[in-house]
């Protein structure tokens, strides 16, 4: 009963906070904003956080997350914050774009939107509200379904900062832009990052998205991101989370596709407390392709939660799941793949595939396909397996006089590369094949991975080579 | 080299070999032959060290050492290689990472470092003519997508890379064409050395009109009932095995 009172507890103390943020940080809201704004905490009222009796948080407890107490911040922390000194850039290769969002805000090096000569826009969500109100008002909160989900909702309620990417008509932004999410905060915090990336008719964006965290310390993120994918527009998109065992990450990620668009998108998990990624594909336009791919590597007392919702509204689309997991000692995951075609989407092909090795009888995974089709000619499969290493195979590497451990290592390794073989950016996915290679023979700590190096009690650094992250 | 005295084996409680008697010495060429089902394969698997068997009696003893107290991978950087009927496909390892591995897990077993990369490659060139293979075979996983020539070759040059005293050959010659055949036999007669020493198993005679054996043993049962030189081979094939059933004890 504690859980449910303290998630009360919580749950009023955001309905406070959003009354006290109206009158103050919430004020120079366009009334676009605030009017949505005013929805999402009724519906955030009504629905609240979610709890284990709903069927989509079966297995993901927040119970004990949500007891704890946090700090919210909704105004960056020091205002005239000179990035180059927080960040040190040790840029010798610049091959992408790079932003970074730190404890929530969005900082990249004192200019927070930057348009290309292009016409692209990237930078600050905040900022972007005030100068592209008509984007906003076109696109913002129109993907995101606040209807079912309060978390989603809680976000839009208090939406204030993250990404905006505004790629025009026809324009491919030719470097990959990559986004770290950085918490660094000695109080326990709650953070709800918000982005929108549109990307109108024709145009191409490769995105790259990494969360990490710079100190151990309890977090919760519940970050929202819309994606709207024009008319043949072509998004390559990657996630990746290495977080520590005390956080809790819950993104929700919402792409809307119209006709003969193309997205691929690709979530890593590395490292993560609670990590929880709920993905939503809506193909709306006919001749729409989706790639939705993952790759969990959880251990200990880690949980990694995927829900993939994919929704055929129209004919003619095609959608292709892919998710791969390996768990290890008491590590727990669940794997739940929505897959609906509605009576009109004829002519759908949609493949779902979700394989699991477990390394321990305590490793667990839950996995559901969920199909739900209502058009008769379609195409559609789902395969779901959860296994231990081939003995076979085991063998036959021993034959060749492979230990048992590097057995093992050489077997789970080649588990993952079919995920890793399908990124499409070589840097990242040489850096990414290293990094679950050195996952895997234990050797990735939290404190030992891409761009940041905080043990030296350095200022945060990163490098924008991608092949470093 | 190889010393095997009354090795009972069974498997799931079923006996399979019942007291097998065999030795190799340094240069010789053992064929071993039979019907299905009469414990070639297993023979070969107990010599490998796969543990889906439990030995009921005898022993096995491998340069002076106690063979069955080895694990797989202590026998096979010990110099025995099994070339397998059924190579299994491990998809994601690309061929070279696994005989890298494998190469290196045996030099550093006999206290090297590892092979320095430019000598790796050169010597995977080096082997992949001795059995005919041209193909882009380094990116590609192991056996993945191979035909079953291909595999076969596979093992063949796997063994040029391992370089083993003792190589078991354990059907190697089943499904493949008189072609595939002949590179597979070709690669073996240049592997062999007066200081190693092969046990081919196979059904049929035909292999050994290429691999030319010094001893032919004929396995049935779960025994050697007969044991001799290569013209066994004709014998066998040109009486069949129903010869043997009429002679075996039962």
């Amino acid at each position: 009963m504690d859980t449910i009172i303290t998630d009360n507890s919580l749950k009023g103390k955001m309905i406070t906070l959003f009354g006290e943020n109206l009158r103050s940080n919430f004020s120079s809201d366009s009334e676009h904003i605030r009017s949505i704004r005013l929805q999402a905490i009724e519906r955030f009222r009504e629905l609240g956080f979610p709890s284990p009796t709903e069927e989509k948080w079966r297995s993901t407890n927040l119970g004990k997350t949500l007891m704890l107490e946090y700090v919210q911040h909704f105004a960056p922390l020091e205002k005239d914050i000179d990035v180059r000194k927080v960040f040190q850039c040790e840029v010798f290769d610049l091959d992408t774009i790079l932003v970074a969002q730190y404890n929530g805000w969005l900082v990249n090096k004192g200019e927070t939107l930057t348009s290309l000569p292009n016409g692209t826009v990237i930078g600050s969500l905040a900022d972007a509200m005030r100068q592209y109100p008509e984007i906003f008002e076109k696109h913002y909160g129109k993907y995101a379904d606040m209807q079912h989900d309060g978390l989603n909702a809680l976000n839009t309620a208090f939406a204030q900062d993250g990404l905006f990417i505004y790629v025009p008509e026809g324009v491919t932004v030719e470097k990959p832009v990559q986004i770290i999410n950085l918490i660094d905060l000695k109080e326990n915090f709650f953070v709800q990052p918000r982005n929108l990336i549109v990307l109108e008719k024709g145009a191409s964006l490769r995105l790259v998205h990494c969360d990490h965290s710079l100190r151990h310390k309890e977090s919760l993120i519940n970050n929202v991101s819309e994606f709207y994918v024009g008319e043949g527009a072509y998004l390559d998109h990657y996630k990746i989370q290495n977080k520590d065992n005390s956080s809790t990450l819950i993104t929700t990620t919402f792409f809307h596709q119209e006709r003969e668009s193309r997205v691929s998108t690709n979530t890593i998990v590395l490292h993560g407390g609670v990590v929880r990624n709920n993905i939503s594909v809506k193909l709306a336009g006919e001749y729409a392709e989706a790639d939705i791919l993952g790759l969990y590597l959880v251990d200990r007392e880690q949980h990694v939660d995927t829900h993939v919702h994919v929704d055929h509204a129209v004919p003619h689309c095609t959608s292709n799941e892919m998710f791969k997991g390996i768990l290890d000692d008491q590590a727990s995951g669940v794997f739940n793949g929505h897959i609906l075609v509605r009576r009109e989407a004829q002519k759908t092909l949609a493949y779902q595939n979700n394989r699991n090795l477990l390394l321990t009888d305590k490793a667990r995974i839950h996995t559901k396909p969920h199909l739900e089709i209502y058009a008769d000619d379609v195409k559609c499969s789902h395969g779901a397996t959860v296994g231990q290493l081939d003995p076979e195979a085991m063998f036959y590497l021993r034959t060749r006089g492979i230990g048992e451990h590097a057995a093992r290592m050489l077997l789970m390794y080649a588990f993952a590369a079919e995920v890793i073989g399908k990124i499409s950016i070589q840097a990242l996915r040489e850096r990414i094949d290293e990094l679950v290679a050195k996952r895997l023979r234990g050797e990735l700590t939290i404190c030992d991975q891409c761009v940041i190096d905080c043990r030296e009690k350095r200022p945060v650094s990163f490098d924008i080579d991608l092949s470093k992250i | 080299m190889l010393f095997i005295k009354d090795l009972e084996v069974s498997i799931e409680g079923k006996k399979i070999l019942k007291g097998l008697t065999l030795e190799v010495k340094p240069g010789e060429v053992h064929a071993i032959m039979g019907p299905n089902g009469t414990g070639k394969s297993t023979l070969a698997n107990v010599i490998a060290g796969r543990d889906l068997y439990e030995i009921g009696g005898g022993k096995v003893s491998y340069k002076g050492k106690d063979l069955l107290e080895l694990s797989v991978e202590e026998r096979a950087n010990e110099g025995i290689f099994l070339g397998f009927q059924y190579p299994v496909e491990i998809p994601g390892v690309s061929m070279t990472n696994f005989l890298r591995t494998a190469v290196n897990e045996r030099r550093a077993y006999h206290g090297l470092d590892p092979m320095p990369a430019g000598e790796f490659l050169r010597m995977m060139e080096e082997k992949k003519q001795l059995v005919e293979i041209h193909s882009q075979l380094a990116s590609r996983s192991v056996n993945e997508g191979f035909s079953g020539g291909e595999k076969k070759r596979n093992e063949i040059f796997q063994m040029a890379m391992l370089e083993p005293e003792l190589a078991i050959l354990d059907e190697t010659d089943s499904g493949l064409d008189i072609d595939a055949l002949k590179v597979v036999a070709n690669g073996v007669n240049k592997l062999r050395r007066p200081d190693n020493a092969f046990i081919v198993i196979t059904h049929y005679q035909r292999l050994l009109d290429y691999i030319i054996p010094d001893f032919v043993h004929v396995l049935f049962n779960g025994r050697i009932v007969r044991s001799g030189g290569k013209e066994l081979a004709l014998e066998l094939e040109e009486k069949g095995y129903e010869w043997l059933k009429a002679q075996a004890p039962a």
